[in-house]
């Protein structure tokens, strides 16, 4: 089976339950600017990344795999994958 | 006793621990550089403090994937003792020797400071030349101690008096007042289960000489030998 490429969007965020503290400085650094009506500030990571696979599914799996090793550390994060299948001409370039 | 102190690219507390295990303690102390595959000859593993893989991703996370991590684990896994300090603990968290994980400090500040501790408990090798409820006072120096996990691994490390080392305040409570980074229940070091596997953020090696200005840490180390 011919393998297709993926681009990957990884957003890691912290867990709700865990304080984020430059989560809170950059809100109060906010609310010192007048935004007062800017709440709930959280900061996570980004990653991208290209990957090869004969299916979204094994793609997926793969990449929960690489986010649960080693793009989050599942105790104090969670992560989210955004997978768009890249056209051939975009791959070439 | 022979240890060894594993060198990571970005370790730098290494030569430290060897000051004192070897020159002041006069015990067989090699440094293992992390691509390392044979650990056999050695007793106690340490894993140093620094900014290994420069704190990339997160601190420790790609350090646990170094070569020499699969022996450490099998190491650790037959009862012999590792000891993470600082980013030595962060590490031992990643790679799963040791519950929870280590977060950015409550008040964002890199810490570079000495801190009293209270020594929670002594019936194992790592502190057994304390007094139980000692208060010492060893350097800490981090910007991701803030030790946290879920509130049932808490509750188990609290069962199975898995924590040894609480941060607490110049007479020795343990108040929010000495939480210097506000790590759940005050946690600044512990062991596994089985008490072979000590984390710790605050550093014993560098207040092990007289020189440095405080020995608090040497009974750790010489509690391992006797």
């Amino acid at each position: 089976m011919k393998e297709k490429k993926y681009r990957a969007q990884i957003y890691v965020t912290l867990r709700p339950s865990v304080l984020d503290p430059a989560g809170t400085a950059v809100e109060s650094g906010l609310q010192n600017m007048g935004y007062a009506n800017v709440t709930g500030v959280r900061i996570g990571k980004y990653v991208e990344l290209t990957i090869a696979a004969a299916s979204e599914t094994v793609a997926r799996e793969q990449l929960d795999k690489i986010c649960d090793q080693l793009l989050a550390n599942p105790v104090i994060e969670n992560y989210r994958v955004e997978l768009t299948e890249i056209s051939p001409v975009e791959a070439v370039r | 006793m022979k240890f060894g102190v594993v060198v990571f690219p970005g370790s730098n507390c290494d030569r430290d621990v060897v000051w004192v295990t070897q020159h002041l303690l006069n015990q067989p102390t090699r440094l293992i550089w992390h691509q390392e595959t044979d650990i056999s000859d050695i007793d106690v593993i340490v894993l140093p403090g620094g900014f290994s893989y420069g704190d990339y991703l997160r601190c420790g996370a790609i350090a646990r994937f170094s070569p020499v991590m699969t022996e450490i684990v099998q190491h650790a896994q037959k009862g012999k003792s590792v000891i993470g300090i600082c980013n030595g603990f962060q590490i031992l968290t990643e790679v799963g020797l040791l519950p929870g994980a280590l977060a950015r400090n409550r008040d964002l500040h890199f810490i570079c400071d000495r801190v009293p501790l209270k020594v929670v408990r002594t019936d194992i090798p790592w502190t057994k030349a304390y007094t139980t409820g000692e208060i010492i006072t060893l350097p800490i120096a981090h910007g991701e101690g803030r030790y946290y996990a879920d509130s049932d691994t808490l509750s188990q490390l609290e069962d199975n008096q898995q924590i040894l080392f609480r941060y607490c305040t110049n007479s020795g409570e343990i108040t929010t007042a000495g939480n210097p980074n506000g790590s759940l229940n005050h946690i600044a070091g512990i062991c596994n289960q089985r008490g072979n596997v000590l984390g710790m953020m605050p550093h014993p090696e560098r207040a092990a000489d007289p020189a440095t200005g405080g020995i608090d840490g040497m009974k750790l180390f010489q509690g391992l030998l006797c």
